[in-house]
Parts: C-alpha cells; structure tokens; sequence
C-alpha cells in the first residue's frame, strides 16, 4: 500500500527578485515588475513592493497570491496598531509583527519571501531578511527570489563588511551615499536579468528617507 | 408607582411594557457631557464637551476615529463607548479585509444596535449606557446616526445628546434647515457654537471642547486646539448676536429625518418612537 500522493499543490512559484540596501540615513528596497508562472510570462507589470506603514516597506517574491494575503494581514494590524498607540509603527515592530505572521501559519506557510526595508526610530536605515516561516535578521542589505543566487555575491563583493568581531566595530549599513546605492541597485538587476530567466522587463526602486517614500522605475531586457 | 418592583432585573417587564433597567441606561446617557453632531451634503461634523474630574487630571476622550469615513461621539459610561468604538473599528477592518470598500455606514449602526438589543435581553447582562453618534461617508452621501442603549438608532440632520444637550437642541433646531447647503467651515461654526450653548455661560475654551470633522475628499480627523481656539476667536470678534429665546413654533416641528428623542413625561415609554 504506498502512501496516497496529492495530484495538485496549493503553491506556485511567480517568480522575481526582490533587493534591499540600508544606508546611514535612507533605505533603498527594489524588485523587478515581472510576474511569471512556470515558462510564460503572467505579466510585465506587477508590483512586489508594499508599502506598510510611513517608513517601512516590504518586498517580496514567491507566490504573489500568498504575498497579497500577507500584505493585507499586516496592512489591518497595522490599522489597529494606529488605533491603540495614535502612532505609526516603526520598522523594528513591524519586523517583529511580520516574523510573528509568518510564523503563525509554520505548518500551511506564506510561500513568501521577503525583505523588509525602512528608517528605524532614529532614522537610520534598516532591512530586515527573511525566510517563509519568518525566520528574521536584521542586516545592512539583502536580496530574495529566483535572482537571489545571482545578486548576493555581488552585493558581498561591494557591501560586505568585515567580520563584526574585527576591530574597529563596523556599521552594517553601507557607507554609501543614496545615489550610489541607486546605481548598484540598477546594476545589479540588470546582471540578474541577463542570466535569470524569471527576473526582467522593469524595476521598481522605492527609496526611504527623511523627507518621505519617493518611487523610480527603470527598463530591463524583455526576454 | 411600580417602578421599584420591576426595575431589578432588565428580563422584566413592567405592567405599563417597559423595561425600566433599559430606560434607567438611558439616563445615564443624560447624566454624560454633552456631544453634538450635525451634517451637510457633503461633510458631518461631531463636538463635545471635555468634562476633566479635576483640574490635576486629563480631559476624558469622547471623540474616536473608527474609520477614514466614520467617526463617532460618545456620551455616558465613557468605558462603555471605548468597547464599542473597538467593536466598530473591528468591523470597519474585517469588511474593508474582505470586501476592499469601506463599510457603508448604515451597516454599522444597524450592527451596533443589533448588539445594543442583545443586552436588553439576556438576564446576565445590562444595557450599554453609553448613547453614540456616528457620523459617516459612504456612496449615498454624509450620514449622523444616533445609536440608544435600548438597541434603537435613528438618523438625523442634528443632534445633541448628554447634559444640557437642550439648549443646543433648540440652537439646532432653529438653524437645521440651513445645514444641508451648509460650507464645512460654516458647519464646525455652527457646531462650536451649539456647544457653547450647552455651557449656560462659561467661557467656551479650546480646551474644553473637541470638534471632529469628516467629509467628501476630507477622511476623519479630530481638529487640532489651535484651529478652533482660532475659530472661537473670530465669534468673540462678532459679539454675541444670537438671542437665547428659542421660538416656540420652531421647538414644536420635528426635524428633518427623525424625533428628536423622547420626552419625560410618565406616559410615554421613550423607547416606543
């Protein structure tokens, strides 16, 4: 008697990267804008980003379905959140509300993989990693989805910092300035794009800062 | 006469048909500071008046956001309201979650009093004793609600509840008609002023009051005491005009959608409208 097999499965994979980059003083957090299920494209135009509260924003690939019922959740506790402290939530709670979300549902998962970007309460900024059952660090930048593989060792060749136990303690977040992180951001997807058959058509780049949310996008290869 | 007997618990019915622990919840809704509301086509706007127990402590709130589109003031058991606004916030987020459109406001209040029933007959509860009006947004225009602790609600142009709600009943009734073509500015006006009424002569302050407006392109917010210490201000610039004699034709009319609440005498069960 073998063990009965499910003929179909709740999840499927539309694929995309997702990157984020904290700076001292702002938070840049990109993803491309191509929605795809198995070999065909589901669209060119479909955003990842969220923003959930006045300085934090969320990205994430995976299944889109999963990730809009994630946003949703958290865009209503969020609500009540307001209601109770009259204020925003920073990007640390809404760090931890998200691991708590995510973890929630440890046994049917949010086939969702996120990165979280934002100022924290001092302004600086912060991202915040994840895997789908909510697993979460706080780093100075990151990068999720089918791209992944392609775009974390690059980011290691120009952000990473030395080992933390090394003296002088060096600062997570990248010494940058907000325009150059731009710029390794559209580098970056662009390498992506060439060799990543789910990452391409348009990038969508949200930027954090002191004087607000600003959004840019830029073209990618089509194919 | 036979009030003391079948006012103990709210399961009994008096020989007349009433139910005197429902009618006793609504008194304390008459015990509470007053709160007004009043609408145009396009915008509600809801005051009150902040009573503090001491000078040394904070002024209790009275006024809650429940929605961008729906916002409602309280008058009573204060704790009693707070629940409820939680209650109503609640439903405002599940709708929105499920359906992704505000919750019409009319589902609301009709969801409220459902709730406010319930209370008139369980043996193990008591009424709410908090009287709220909701004011709201949604496709069919600007809407003021009041919901009873007896689980009744009405809708209307304006109105007052809590102490001394009279005289800015009777300042509304004069001026209701006017409303509806009303700018928003002239409406938070006439709602500050209505408050005034209902202080009998003290010095109307910013700190006293609260006003919360909600309207078409304008979510719901409290206005800030700056704003309307700078309103207060112009009406002393204008001296006091209106007269305090309310015309008598003018009391007698109903106004524009429904009754303006029950009276007290014995007779009439203020429930039964």
């Amino acid at each position: 008697m073998v063990k009965q097999q499910a003929n179909w499965s709740p999840y499927d994979n539309n694929g995309g990267s997702c990157v984020a980059i904290a700076g001292a003083d702002y938070c840049v957090i990109a993803a491309d804008t191509r929605m795809s299920t198995g070999y065909n494209i589901l669209t060119r135009e479909y955003s990842k980003i969220c923003k959930l509260a006045d300085k934090c924003v969320m990205a994430s690939s995976g299944f889109q379905a999963d990730v809009k019922a994630l946003q949703k959740q958290l865009a209503a506790r969020h609500l009540i959140y307001q209601h109770q402290h009259n204020k925003q939530m920073s990007c640390p709670a809404m760090a931890q509300l998200l691991s708590n979300t995510l973890y929630y549902k440890r046994f049917f998962p949010y086939y969702s993989f996120n990165v979280l970007g934002g100022l924290d309460n001092e302004g600086k900024g912060c991202v915040f990693t994840y895997d789908a059952v909510g697993s979460y660090e706080k780093v100075g930048y990151s990068s999720q989805g089918s791209g992944s593989t392609l775009i974390t060792p690059f980011l290691d060749n120009q952000l990473k910092s030395p080992s933390p136990l090394l003296l002088p303690v060096q600062d997570a977040v990248t010494p940058l300035v907000e325009a150059e992180a731009i710029d390794l951001v559209k580098t970056v997807f662009a390498s992506a794009s060439e060799r990543d058959i789910y990452t391409g058509d348009k990038i969508e780049i949200v930027v954090v800062n002191a004087t607000g949310i600003r959004r840019e996008y830029m073209e990618l290869r089509k194919d | 006469m036979f009030r003391n007997q079948y006012d103990t618990d709210v399961t009994t019915w008096s020989p007349a048909g009433r139910l005197f622990q429902v009618e006793y919840a609504m008194e304390a809704v008459k015990q509470g500071s007053a709160a007004i509301g009043l609408r145009s086509k396009t915008h509600v706007v809801l005051g009150c008046v902040n009573k503090a127990n001491s000078e040394l402590s904070s002024h209790q709130k009275k006024i809650f956001k429940v929605d961008d589109h729906i916002g409602v003031a309280i008058a009573g058991l204060t704790a009693d309201g707070r629940v409820l606004s939680r209650y109503m916030r609640n439903e405002c987020i599940n709708y929105n979650f499920t359906y992704e459109s505000p919750l019409p406001v009319g589902r609301l209040v009709v969801q409220l009093a459902d709730k406010a029933q319930v209370c008139t007959q369980r043996s193990w509860k008591r009424p709410y004793g908090v009287g709220l009006l909701v004011a709201g947004l949604d496709e069919s225009g600007a809407h003021l609600y009041y919901n009873c602790p007896s689980g009744n609600y009405f809708e209307y142009q304006a109105f007052a509840i809590g102490s001394r709600s009279q005289a800015a009943k009777t300042y509304l009734e004069r001026r209701f008609e006017n409303f509806t073509d009303s700018s928003r500015d002239d409406l938070v006006k006439d709602a500050i002023t209505a408050i005034r009424e209902t202080l009998q002569g003290e010095t109307l302050k910013s700190s006293i009051c609260t006003i919360a407006v909600v309207g078409i392109g304008e979510p719901f917010h409290i206005l800030d005491q700056g704003t309307v210490q700078q309103i207060i201000d112009t009406f002393e610039i204008a001296a006091e005009q209106e007269g305090p004699a309310a015309e008598p034709d003018a009391a007698e009319q109903s106004a524009a959608a429904a009754d303006q609440g029950g009276s007290t005498d014995e007779g009439v069960a203020p429930m039964d409208i």
